[in-house]
């Protein structure tokens, strides 16, 4: 009889068809975008766990950024530096106007591990304007997400631009 | 009819000051390609590129589109990317393996990998009574006048005439030893990644900013405090900070008026060495170890000495940095007048411990990446200078600083204690430049 109860009590209030995991994790995902866009640079930081780590491999073949060449490599000590450096009033490349936009679509949950934890792909399109000049990158995302109370919080962030190994006319300085 | 001349470089380059039209003037751009670029050493790429017989790497000279690539005796050719049919390139691709021959897309004429013809389709009933026959050299892709590898860095002259590719580099060349003797075993091998970034400037603009030695703290001021407050946090946290911060902290920590103790070392035919500013041999137990492998390779004595080897970076003109001490190199290629794209590599020391990659692996990651912390103002200021230049705001670039203070020892030209910033580097550059530019004029 009380197994029977419990067994009822865990039923989510509404069937637990994934819906509900693909609407947080899409949602976690425009967030990250609308962070990113609003220039919300403590904000980006705070998405990402302690031991969270913001990667762009140099090649689609990587895999893993220990040791290896990356575009990006950054735990937060790396990433508070480069927030600093970007707010910085005499970090002269970044005094020019520039904004970007991000969409982020095809999200695909790839993995739920039974803590809730989370494997997430999705592809995003960024769009930059530097002054006169517009540029594009695009590629995937891969997040692994952890859950925590707090939300869900970034433990790994692997970034695949489509044109990671083109030539780049000036460069990237900040987070994808 | 508009008449258009080239101005003469000779005026253009006074004692302590240059002429803007040296970064310009389309007709001079044209005019360095063929006196300088391709006609003087250029650096293709490491032999170990291309490893295995048939690897290629496609590789810019000048404006000329060239291959390098190993054939099958081990030897590495750089070869001109064009058939000689109808001009077609051959290698399409940034890099790969073209098996035992080239193959030409367009009409299957198939060349040995130092660029002598091996087939035509049906030659004989197509090229009879012609004078394309086997023997006319005129069917082969063309060679490069000159390649010469120097401890595995390979160099192309597009000129059969000129000095050899050591007398050259004169003193310079211990870019190379430096960086190959740091290697237990005494070799480099490169990390198979090349990084493109495009300098919308004069392709001299980079090169005087390589030892410009005046501009890192105020350029670079916002990275190196970002850096040094989050050191000083780790620090206070753990004790001690990893090594890649300080080669950012420097920038804030080595203030301006610092800069005048280092010193730039200036050689014959453009090339200059800046002076080591990075403690970059901790008494860690990473450094220890390494120690101890390059004692068991090269003896005590000899160790120190390559470990006291003091280089930040070693320039040489007109189109190569090489930082030894961390294992990066820059290839400079001009695309035009104001547009110039580097190509940015690291290599592993042989034999040397991993920590001692990780290291310049930082360095690459950091400094050298497409998500540098510190180019980024750089390029930010050759733009700058660039548009700044196109204007009639005034005719002339001044190198004064410290002019006439310099020590001048059998063609060396080093800057005296105390003035490091010295615009030597680049007065040496412009002069090398003047000398190239109305050669055989």
């Amino acid at each position: 009889m009380a197994k029977k109860a419990l067994k009822k009590k865990a039923l989510p209030a509404k069937a637990a068809n994934g819906h509900d995991t693909q609407h947080a994790v899409e949602q976690f995902l425009f967030r990250q975008a609308e962070v990113l866009d609003g220039k919300r640079w403590q904000d980006y930081i705070d998405l990402f766990s302690d031991d969270g780590v913001y990667w762009m491999p140099a090649s689609p073949e990587q895999t893993t950024w220990d040791g290896t060449p990356a575009i990006f490599a950054e735990d937060k000590n790396l990433m508070t530096v480069r927030m600093k450096r970007v707010q910085h009033p005499d970090a002269w490349s970044q005094r020019p106007l520039w904004g970007t936009n991000h969409i982020v679509g095809n999200v695909m949950i790839e993995k739920t591990a039974p803590n809730g934890d989370l494997v997430v792909r999705s592809r995003f399109h960024m769009m930059e304007l530097r002054r006169d000049a517009t540029r594009h990158f695009a590629g995937s995302y891969l997040h692994h997400l952890k859950k925590t109370p707090g939300g869900y919080r970034i433990r790994l962030q692997r970034v695949d631009m489509v044109n990671a190994q083109a030539p780049y006319d000036y460069v990237l300085q900040v987070w994808v | 009819m508009l008449q258009q001349h080239t101005p003469n470089p000779a005026e253009l380059v006074e004692p302590d000051r240059v002429h803007k039209a040296v970064y310009t003037d389309p007709q001079l751009f044209d005019l360095e390609m063929e006196r300088i670029h391709e006609r003087v050493w250029i650096y293709c790429g490491h032999e170990t590129q291309v490893k295995k017989p048939g690897d290629y790497y496609t590789v810019q000279v000048g404006r000329q589109p060239m291959i390098m690539v190993r054939d099958a005796g081990g030897r590495v050719n750089v070869l001109y990317n064009r058939c000689p049919h109808r001009g077609s390139m051959i290698c399409g691709d940034v890099h790969g393996n073209t098996g035992e021959a080239f193959r030409c897309s367009y009409h299957a004429w198939t060349f040995h990998h130092d660029g002598k013809l091996k087939t035509i389709p049906m030659m004989e009933a197509g090229y009879a009574g012609t004078n394309w026959t086997r023997d006319n050299p005129d069917c082969n892709m063309k060679q490069a006048a000159r390649v010469e590898n120097y401890r595995g860095f390979v160099f192309a002259s597009l000129a059969a005439d000129g000095p050899g590719l050591l007398e050259f580099l004169g003193p310079s060349k211990i870019a190379f030893d430096d960086i190959c003797d740091r290697a237990p075993e005494g070799e480099v091998e490169v990390v198979p990644n090349c990084f493109r970034v495009i300098q919308n400037s004069n392709w001299k603009i980079f090169l005087e900013n390589q030892l410009d030695a005046l501009h890192p703290s105020v350029t670079h001021q916002s990275t190196g405090r970002a850096a040094h407050e989050v050191e000083k946090m780790i620090e206070k946290r753990t004790g001690k900070a990893p090594l890649a911060y300080h080669m950012l902290s420097a920038f804030a920590t080595v203030t301006i008026d610092k800069w005048d103790n280092f010193q730039t070392l200036n050689y014959p035919h453009g090339h200059c060495i800046l002076t080591g500013y990075m403690g970059l041999r901790p008494q860690d137990p990473d450094t220890l170890a390494y120690e101890k492998t390059l004692t068991k390779a090269y003896g005590a004595k000899r160790m120190e000495e390559i470990l006291s080897t003091n280089i930040h970076h070693v320039l040489i003109y007109p189109g190569l940095s090489l930082q030894s001490p961390l294992q990066q190199l820059r290839a400079v290629r001009p695309l035009g007048l104001n547009r110039t794209l580097t190509e940015i590599w690291h290599f592993r020391l042989k034999g040397a411990p991993e920590p001692i990659y990780r290291r310049s692996l930082a360095y690459y990651n950091l400094v050298n990446s497409p998500s540098t912390m510190v180019n980024a103002d750089d390029l930010e200021n050759f733009w700058k200078i660039q548009v700044g230049l196109s204007g009639d705001g005034g005719d002339w670039v001044s190198f004064a600083r410290h002019y006439g203070r310099d020590i001048e020892n059998n063609g060396v030209v080093e800057t005296a204690a105390g003035m490091g910033t010295s615009e030597a580097p680049m007065r040496n550059q412009m002069k090398a430049w003047a000398q190239y530019m109305t050669a055989g004029n």
